[in-house]
């Protein structure tokens, strides 16, 4: 229980952290975004409108930074991101959370199959070092080095533009109502397969290749000997002795490759015009939206945090050497 | 460091190399203005335009050419600056201990869990004009946490060996033992961080300019693809538009991925994918291969 | 004395083509029933390698290239475990011949508890075993070796020591092994822990028959515990005896060089001499005899040819004494130049 809890303490530091660069980044950076965005919208901002940018962003000298700094904390509480200027005027808070639910199926399933799968490919590929399969690592490191998003437009030229087996762009059938019935959800699985392989397909390769060379390692290993003098069947020595261990800093290394696989994601969507946060966070970049771009920042990073903890709890459960009292 | 120059590390060398002399000589080769018009709208690769040309009749060779620099004069600053933060913060927390190791761990563990793309999306976007340098820099503050983690652990190992130890007890000062006892033997690891950095870069680099964020009229092979997305290059069938450059990216970071491989390799023998001979091992089930007589 | 185990001409290489290094060489070796054998020599003389090999445990590159390991079952016609299919190997492994691995800290799987490491076995081996019958037999093992049954659920790293390499060591016992190959079971261990293991596993082997190669560097606790020693040297078995001729009077250099850097367990006390120089790098052995740069008896024969175990000349009737050694060929020592092999 101690392990989790110093993770959980590290995760509040960390969202503190990220709040705060949030905070800071508008006040520290040179420019000034609100003069860029009233020449924008020229004219059409009410002068409330562009007093509270004035609040949002620091820019207004009347109050200290740190009372700024409590604001924005009490706003945050309240679940208030600010206006976005794309989607005016509705709350970033609203504009997000309708993105949400696409980007968390999208990059969740997306997740659990590249990491099971290029798992499993990983375990015996290191298990029969030597065979055929570690010809396909090659392969495999070609397409880790490709940009998510440029397989994504190589996905849409093969199988949308040019076979049109697939939609190139969008989550749902236009003019479908979203809702919880079968014929929009076969059409948001059906729109959602080339994104879906894109992202497995980009990422599948570095956990093949890691857990390739963590099972490589842990062969050797004294455990995985006796196993084998054991005369255990070569199934049981593969999965319980040696992928058994091996798997454990895959997931303790989970965290690290998160951020980056989000990071792939979001391109992805762009690449798409999928209806989740990161085409959401492309229009906001074009359009300079910045309470946007730091809303969906916030809550990506919240979401990473929480999927680290979720990891962090798998692991508890798979390694009993952390679970000391 | 001969035997970490195995055929892996012998090819990707080879094609970083090539990419290195484009980036020189790329402006000079190109046979026309990345940027200037032609009439020549929207063709297919030809003799007189080798990979096509834009829908304003720009040359895409030349832009291919001419980009690579911003590329990789972007990765190697960006890797350069993040492997000194790391090797800087990653050393100095191993070899200290105590308080300052915790908080400077918890540093770079913040810098790993913190998604690193979106981040530097946003700090991007708010600089006024970003150039090549200040991209650099920005990549490099969010990506120095994964070298400095790897760092401090080996640092960590190399300063309860003996001979350390034994120059600690002698009296050497610190800063001399951490350059010529613990430095010399992370040389691998931090050369592996570099590359690292290197292909995190580079790919951070041309996503900025793929989705606009970056200055646009800055060569690079992603503002070619972030133009040959704006014009629909794709519903138009136009591939020459954007294969050329996303090859070149995955080459470029197939390239740093082998020479990774030949320093893990390096560190770690076990990981050879070749034991070479013609007998198949199998862990558990030594073969026996008889030489005179009888057979296995 | 009936044989259990023998190894015949045995040879190892690690790698494959040019760059192959010998490391174990034309070993033969006999471990007979209800017998201790010892196998000692510094760290990289092959002694381990060896006994990988004869289970065919040695990890990539390693390979056997050439003899055979004839396993004498009761009733059984001898197989040679070389021959056999990774099907057959399977089985014969544990249920004929158990290991205790050296460094007991890693021989355990960190992530499963002792009773399912105990299952693991019975399911491969005993399949017709009930649950009930199961956990019974595993709370009796390790009755057998002094601990108590409720430490079955426990994860190897809530155990000490001590108490792995005794789980270790019941988990051998499983099957009732005829052969149990102890490698350097307790170096691991301080001094009393070590000896009341040692002690344990020979009370055991009173009780239960099996026959035990123990493979150690330290020869003391050899010439203590085991019937007879063999010492190997570079790949080679140089000096084979009973531990009491071994002790009192060794014919090899070497052996006398081994048997001085230890301090004596009993009797008079005597100086540690050691030996000089370091074992030989695998890959560049030297010509000849491969101890002779660090043979204080060294003559020009040495170099040049390698010598064969023979039986050690002047010990007529005593047939369980051999040694390689030039000393040994009374015609030789003095006249070089005669060729042997």
């Amino acid at each position: 229980m101690r392990f989790l809890l110093r993770r959980a303490l590290f995760y509040l530091v960390t969202a503190w952290a990220a709040i705060t660069i949030n905070f800071l980044l508008p006040r520290m950076l040179p420019g000034d975004p609100v003069q860029a965005m009233i020449a924008r919208f020229q004219g059409r901002l009410s002068t409330d409108a562009i007093a509270s940018l004035y609040v949002l962003f620091g820019l207004d000298t009347q109050t200290s930074m740190f009372s700024q700094y409590v604001t924005y904390w009490g706003n945050l509480f309240k679940g208030d991101l600010g206006l976005s200027f794309t989607y005016f005027p509705t709350p970033v808070s609203e504009v997000i959370s309708q993105s949400l639910p696409w980007t968390l199926s999208l990059m969740g399933v997306t997740t659990v199959i590249s990491f099971v799968l290029g798992t499993m490919i990983g375990v015996y590929a290191g298990w029969r070092r030597g065979s055929w399969i570690d010809s396909l690592l090659p392969i495999a490191t070609f397409f880790s080095a490709i940009p998510y998003f440029w397989l994504g437009l190589i996905a849409i030229s093969v199988f949308a533009v040019t076979w049109g087996a697939f939609p190139a762009a969008g989550g749902y059938e236009p003019g479908l109502i979203p809702g919880f019935d079968w014929e929009f959800i076969s059409s948001a699985l059906y729109y959602a397969v080339l994104p879906a392989l894109t992202v497995i397909i980009s990422s599948i390769a570095g956990w093949i290749l890691g857990m390739r060379n963590m099972m490589v390692t842990v062969s050797s290993e004294d455990y995985v000997t006796v196993a084998h003098a054991k005369g255990l069947p070569e199934r049981r020595v593969m999965l319980g002795y040696a992928a058994r261990n091996a798997v454990l800093p895959s997931i303790s290394g989970f965290a690290l490759s998160l951020g980056f696989i989000v990071g792939g994601t979001l391109l992805v969507e762009m690449v798409f015009s999928y209806p989740g946060i990161g085409y959401v966070l492309f229009t906001g970049v074009n359009a300079k939206d910045y309470p946007l771009m730091q809303g969906i920042f916030l809550i990506i990073t919240l979401a990473v945090l929480l999927a680290n903890l979720i990891a962090d709890v798998v692991y508890l459960l798979l390694d009993p050497r952390t679970r000391k009292a | 460091m001969k035997s970490a120059l195995n055929g892996k590390t012998m090819a990707g060398l080879a094609i970083m190399g090539f990419f290195v002399l484009i980036a020189i000589v790329g402006s000079w080769l190109a046979p026309y203005d990345p940027s200037a018009m032609s009439s020549d709208i929207m063709e297919p690769p030809s003799g007189a335009h080798w990979f096509g040309t834009t829908q304003t009749g720009q040359d895409i060779f030349s832009q291919v050419m001419v980009g690579t620099r911003g590329v990789l004069i972007v990765g190697l600053v960006a890797g350069a600056i993040a492997t000194a933060l790391s090797v800087l913060i990653g050393v100095t927390a191993g070899f200290l201990g105590g308080v300052a190791d915790e908080f400077l761990s918890a540093l770079s563990n913040i810098f790993l869990v913190v998604p690193a793309l979106p981040l530097i999306i946003i700090v991007t976007s708010f600089l006024p004009d970003a150039g090549d340098f200040l991209i650099a820099f920005v990549i490099s503050a969010t990506g120095w946490a994964w070298g400095a983690r790897i760092l401090r652990a080996q640092t960590l190992s190399l300063r309860q060996r003996d001979y350390v130890e034994a120059a600690r007890a002698t009296g050497e000062r610190t800063w001399r033992l951490i350059v010529f006892e613990v430095m010399p033997n992370l040389t691998a690891i931090i050369a592996s961080s570099f590359v690292g950095t290197v292909i995190f870069a580079v790919l951070s680099v041309i996503t900025l300019s793929f989705i606009g964020v970056a200055s646009v009229s800055n060569w690079n092979w992603g503002t070619i693809l972030f133009w040959a997305q704006n014009a629909q290059a794709l519903a138009q069938g136009a591939w020459w538009w954007f294969i050329p450059a996303g090859l070149c990216i995955a080459l470029l970071g197939t390239a740093l991925a082998l020479i990774n491989f030949g320093i893990d390799e390096y560190m770690n023998p076990r990981l050879r994918t070749s034991i070479g001979g013609k007998v198949k091992m199998r862990v558990g089930f030594t073969p026996v291969l008889r030489q005179e007589g009888g057979r296995s | 004395m009936t044989p259990v185990l023998e190894i015949r001409d045995l040879s190892v290489d690690y790698g494959q083509g040019a760059g192959a290094v010998h490391a174990v060489s034309s070993v033969n070796l006999v471990l007979n029933r209800g017998e201790v054998l010892g196998l000692a020599g510094e760290s990289g003389s092959g002694k381990s390698t060896l006994a990988y090999a004869m289970t065919r445990l040695l990890p990539p590159p390693g390979l056997i290239t050439g003899g055979e390991v004839l396993h004498h079952g009761r009733d059984k016609e001898p197989v040679d475990v070389l021959g056999l299919t990774a099907r057959q190997l399977r089985s014969f492994r544990w249920n004929d011949i158990a290991i205790v691995f050296q460094g007991a800290m890693n021989s355990l799987n960190p992530v499963s508890t002792v009773a399912s490491q105990l299952d693991d076995i019975y399911r491969a081996h005993r399949p017709e075993m009930s649950r009930g019958q199961r956990s019974k037999r595993s709370a009796e093992l390790l009755r057998l070796v002094g601990i108590s049954a409720d430490r079955l659920g426990a994860y190897p790293h809530q155990l000490s020591g001590g108490m792995r390499q005794r789980v270790m060591i019941a988990m051998a016992l499983a099957l009732d092994p005829e052969i149990i190959i102890m490698d350097e079971p307790t170096t691991a261990l301080d001094v009393v822990m070590q000896r009341q293991i040692l002690e344990q596993m020979m009370r055991l082997r009173e009780e239960l028959g099996f026959s035990v190669l123990f493979i150690t560097h330290d020869i003391s606790l050899l010439v203590e515990f085991s019937d007879r020693i063999a010492i190997m040297y570079a790949g080679r078995i140089v000096e084979q005896a009973a531990s009491e001729d071994m002790y009192r009077s060794s014919a090899h250099p070497y052996s006398k060089g081994l048997l001085g850097s230890f301090p004596a367990l009993h009797g008079p006390r005597r100086p540690l001499t050691g030996i000089p120089g370091s074992p030989p790098d695998m890959r560049t052995v030297p010509s000849g005899c491969p101890f002779h740069p660090r043979c204080p008896s060294a003559f020009d024969a040495c170099e040049r040819e390698i010598p064969v175990l023979e039986k050690l000349s002047g010990t007529n009737g005593d047939s369980s004494r051999s040694v390689a050694c030039w000393l040994n060929t009374p015609s030789l020592s003095g006249h070089p130049g005669v060729g042997a092999t």
